[in-house]
């Protein structure tokens, strides 16, 4: 049996395989096996793309078409928090162009069984106080500069510190892990800092004044909402603002579940691949969230061409269109001027191998019909007659 | 202490600002202040508004004190008897205007009953609130604005009578239809305007019902007796004009028939029409190309005429001919001069146009639809009573679109035809439509404006009742024979040899970037080379530097201007604009090198 299967091994993909491994009857036939392999290898090969085809811009008109449809709203979460969700064409935009900062940055953060469930509201709350970031200025009431001695005295709302489950401990640590060179005092309502090096200059202490305002005093940086969610039977936290590497970080966080909208960022911490699977999902949220039918094979090779360089690249004159290899294709999309001077400067070669150069020089474009040549080089004689 | 500005200005202060503006405003009604000061009393930012600038909208009330109108019957009797007009209503300060500012400060009631001794402003009619051509939609306040919208905007693109003395004047571009009718159901702003006096529509026989699907989508039917006996039949004037230009040194066009030795000399049919004086006559039957005023100019440039002053007349034909596609009678034939003082002829062509598939029509409600097909009378369903309608109108306009008015007209015009009296179908103040229907039904017809219609083919009776009665039509402007346009072979562009663009220089119509997209998912290469195919060139290209060679049919050789004669030399066939690109990059100093290789 085994042997029937690895017979195609080399034509049909691993996935499919192993598929057909779990679901086989259990002694089946050597013959019946064979025809099933045949089956498979003939639906598998129907289904695949021909030579020739143009799937590129069949994808591109596919995802184009809805696409003008689409609304350009950006919708607002109902709720406590107010919290907006980039969705529809900006979204789909903000995804191709391959955006390192994103207009509404989000994450759904899974927790760990016991967590999860969210039977203790009390841990629940604990936790998303730990993932919200709170700055300095959003527990303190004043700041205020001492000109006499040149000191920062910071007044703390201890009412929401308590609210937070903040000591004033645990914020002299985290100002004085962010800012070197002062000295904290504790005066229970507020903290005066001073600055260690003598040469006091009143323009140095404005400036950290504003400076600290922004130390992150709880909570992980990036994250200005929190929101905890029932999905289902189990609690998920959706936050406004992203920073997977250190949520990741956080012991009752579910690493294998817990996504952020921001592509990039799942580039960085979780690879390429992932990044991949990420793109097709996100556009996939938009295009079902507009009550639209793409096919997600069109979206895969979208995502597929963002990422095949090993690094996530938008579809922009940076990103993928520089990576064509004709200098007229690449001329004919956005800035010719540009691609044509650095094409003449280094000579580059364009070899007419796609469709837009033969387009332009009226040739047939090596698409379809016009994919096939001659293999056999003429013989001489007969070119000279 | 409240602030005073004027038309935005700082002015001045007052202390009670109540009493100053209600003073403002009895002098201004008294007459001693211009009618066009308004004041405005902001009570939020305490300060008092004066505007007396341009440009302002401003609207006319009738003045209310303790409850009652100035307006009195009195005055009305003065006005029917012509004793007193509009603006003395305004001197005696009964009527006033007031702008969006002071109307913050004012009440105003919508009808007489309403008022209260708060009110300070009684409206002269709700019409008011209605432009010109929307109020000239009968039955107006049955529809969505929307509709009354589309209406009005319709209105303005009818055919009708523009002006009395048309047949003199020298108008660019403009229709006359035939035989304008006032309309059965008119509005109070029909007299107002004059309306009877320049009429844009017919009366007609509308049914309300499909036949034969070629009404879908917005089409409507004509009934081709209709056509014959002149309905929507109109004249469309154009007319060309030519000037005596003078030119430095002396030099002036010269409108005579041209001599066969001028340059761009067309043939000798196309002057054939021309008289002595190289203009053409009266009720001439010309076609395009045909010229209209002969002329010649001198020409372009003086040093070309010295250099190969061979004969002084190389002089250039200017003539007007008429445009790719148009034909007409010579209408009127106008000599004159201009400001300088040059010779000016006008021509007017005139061209009857019949209306055929294509012409677009409307009622007044935003219903407009383009004729889909013209049936022979014999063909169009008929009535007991022998009436066959002119026009079918498709009911699916109806229930989307809820245009009420129209089928109120439809009512109001059949009432009014068979009663033999005009219908008052103000919006607002119209006659109720019940009254129609009860007077429809002692004219011995179905209340309901149903009637049973009979196939006109076949005789048979249709099943349903048929909707049918009389409404106003509007042919408009837009008509096929304006718009009609093809081509297979024709003019390209100098620069590009690309085929030229749009209608008046019978262009191509452009395979664009989309659809060429098309193509190509299609996998169809070669066809899509075809379609681009409208400006390829074979150039030679020299195999050694890549450069676009030069071939000498008269010696029957080909050279390089760069590496001379002996190179190969080989034929490429490539998109003329890709050849101009590369003599761009070569003009830019970038070197394009053709490298060739056998495709095959």
């Amino acid at each position: 049996m085994a042997d029937i299967i690895s017979e195609y091994e080399d034509r049909l993909p691993i996935k499919i395989l192993g598929e057909i491994k779990n679901n086989l009857p259990k002694g089946i036939s050597d013959s019946k096996l064979k025809k099933i392999m045949e089956a498979v290898y003939d639906e598998y090969s129907n289904a695949k793309a021909h030579p020739g085809e143009s799937v590129g811009l069949i994808a591109a008109e596919s995802i184009g078409e809805p696409g003008t449809q689409m609304t350009l709203n950006t919708f607002h979460f109902a709720g406590v928090a107010e919290m907006n969700v980039t969705l529809g064409l900006p979204r789909i935009i903000e995804i191709l162009d391959g955006r390192k900062e994103l207009d509404n940055p989000m994450m759904e953060i899974y927790l760990k069984k016991p967590y999860a469930s969210g039977k203790k509201v009390e841990e629940l709350r604990h936790l998303a106080l730990q993932i919200k970031e709170t700055k300095l200025k959003d527990i303190s009431t004043e700041f205020t500069i001492n000109i006499a001695d040149f000191t920062i005295e910071v007044s703390l709302d201890k009412d929401k510190m308590k609210e937070i489950e903040l000591t004033n401990s645990k914020v002299m640590d985290a100002i004085l892990k962010q800012l070197k060179g002062y000295n904290i005092k504790d005066n229970k309502d507020s903290l005066v800092l001073k600055a260690r090096s003598k040469e006091d200059v009143f323009n140095d202490a404005y400036k950290t004044k504003e400076k600290i305002k922004g130390i992150t005093v709880k909570g992980i940086k990036g994250i200005s909402q929190v929101l905890p969610v029932k999905r289902e039977d189990e609690f998920v936290i959706i936050t406004a603002g992203s920073n997977l590497a250190d949520v990741l970080q956080l012991e009752e966080v579910d690493a294998y579940r817990t996504t952020t909208n921001n592509i990039f960022e799942i580039e960085q911490v979780l690879g390429i691949e992932a990044a991949r699977q990420s793109i097709i999902n996100e556009i996939f949220k938009v295009i079902e969230s507009q009550g639209l039918n793409v096919d997600v094979r069109h979206i895969m090779l979208v995502a597929d061409t963002m990422c095949v360089s090993g690094t996530l690249k938008g579809i922009t004159r940076y990103g993928v269109v520089s990576d064509k290899s004709s200098v007229l294709a690449r001329a004919s999309f956005e800035t010719p001027i540009k691609h044509i001077i650095n094409a003449a400067l280094v000579g580059e070669v364009d070899n007419l191998d796609s469709v837009v150069e033969n387009v332009m020089v009226n040739q047939p474009v090596p698409i379809g019909t016009g994919l096939p040549s001659l293999a056999v080089k003429a013989p001489q004689k007969a070119k000279e007659k | 202490m409240t602030e005073v500005y004027l038309n935005s200005k700082f002015a001045g202060s007052v202390d009670n600002p109540i009493e100053f503006v209600q003073k403002i405003r009895e002098e201004r009604r008294k007459g001693t202040i211009s009618e066009n000061l308004n004041v405005y009393y902001n009570e939020n930012t305490n300060d008092i508004q004066l505007e007396s600038s341009k440009g302002r909208a401003r609207r006319p009330l009738i003045i209310v004190k303790d409850g009652t109108p100035l307006l009195t019957e009195r005055h009305i009797k003065q006005l029917e008897k012509n004793e007193i007009s509009w603006s003395d209503l305004v001197k005696q300060g009964v009527i006033e205007y007031l702008d969006a500012a002071e109307e913050e400060n004012s009440l105003v009631a919508f009808f007489e009953s309403e008022l209260t001794p708060e009110h300070t402003h009684l409206e002269i009619t709700p019409l008011a609130m209605l432009g010109y051509c929307t109020s000239l939609v009968p039955y107006g306040n049955f529809n969505q604005s929307t509709r009354l919208n589309a209406g009005s905007k319709n209105q303005k693109q009818a055919l009708g009578f523009y002006a009395s003395n048309f047949a003199v004047r020298m108008d660019m571009d403009v229709n006359m239809l035939h035989y304008p009718q006032k309309p059965v159901v008119s509005t109070i702003i029909n007299d107002i305007s004059d309306y009877d006096k320049h009429p844009a529509g017919q009366n007609i026989v509308v049914a309300i019902m499909s036949y034969k699907g070629y009404n879908m989508e917005d089409a409507i039917i004509l009934n081709k007796g209709s056509i014959e006996r002149g309905l929507g039949r109109s004249t469309y004037y154009r007319p060309s004009t030519a000037e005596e230009l003078r030119y430095a040194g002396g030099l002036i066009d010269q409108i005579c028939i041209p001599d066969k030795d001028v340059k761009g000399y067309k043939t000798e049919k196309d002057y054939r029409f021309l008289e002595d004086d190289g203009i053409i006559y009266a009720e001439a039957k010309i076609k395009e190309g045909d010229v209209v005023i002969g002329k010649t100019s001198p020409p372009r440039f003086l040093s070309s005429m010295e250099e190969y002053s061979l004969a002084s007349s190389t002089r250039r034909e200017s003539s007007v001919n008429l445009k790719h596609g148009e034909e007409g009678i010579v209408d009127f034939v106008m000599i004159t001069e201009n400001e300088e003082g040059n010779k000016l002829i006008q021509v007017k062509v005139r061209d009857e146009r019949v209306p055929e598939v294509g012409d677009k029509f409307t009622s007044r409600h935003g219903q407009k639809g383009v004729v889909g097909l013209i049936v022979p009378q014999g063909d169009m369903p008929f009535s007991a009573s022998g009436i066959v309608p002119d026009l079918i109108f498709s009911h699916h306009g109806i229930p989307s679109r809820m245009t009420i008015s129209h089928l109120i007209e439809m009512i109001a015009g059949k009432t009014g035809a068979l009663a033999g009296r005009y219908i008052n179908g103000t919006a607002f103040d119209a006659e109720p439509e019940e009254k129609l229907r009860k007077e429809l039904l002692s004219l011995g017809f179905r209340e309901s404006g149903v009637e049973t219609l009979y196939n006109g083919q076949t005789g048979e009776q249709y099943h349903a009742k048929i909707f049918i009665g009389s409404m106003y039509y509007l042919k408009l402007k837009h008509m096929v024979a304006n718009k009609i346009h093809s081509r297979a072979r024709g003019p390209i562009q100098l620069l590009t040899r690309q085929p030229t663009e749009g209608r008046a220089k019978e262009g191509g119509l452009r395979l664009g970037e989309m659809e060429k997209d098309t193509f190509v998912a299609h996998g169809a290469s070669l066809l899509l080379k075809e379609r681009f195919d409208s400006d390829r060139t074979i150039v030679p290209v020299c195999e050694s530097c890549g450069i676009i060679a030069i071939k000498d049919n008269y010696k029957n050789k080909s050279y390089c201007p760069v590496c001379g004669e002996n190179v190969e030399i080989n034929d490429i066939e490539i998109s003329y604009a890709f050849k101009l690109m590369l003599d761009e990059f070569k003009s830019l100093g970038i070197y394009p090198k053709l490298q060739l290789e056998s495709k095959y």
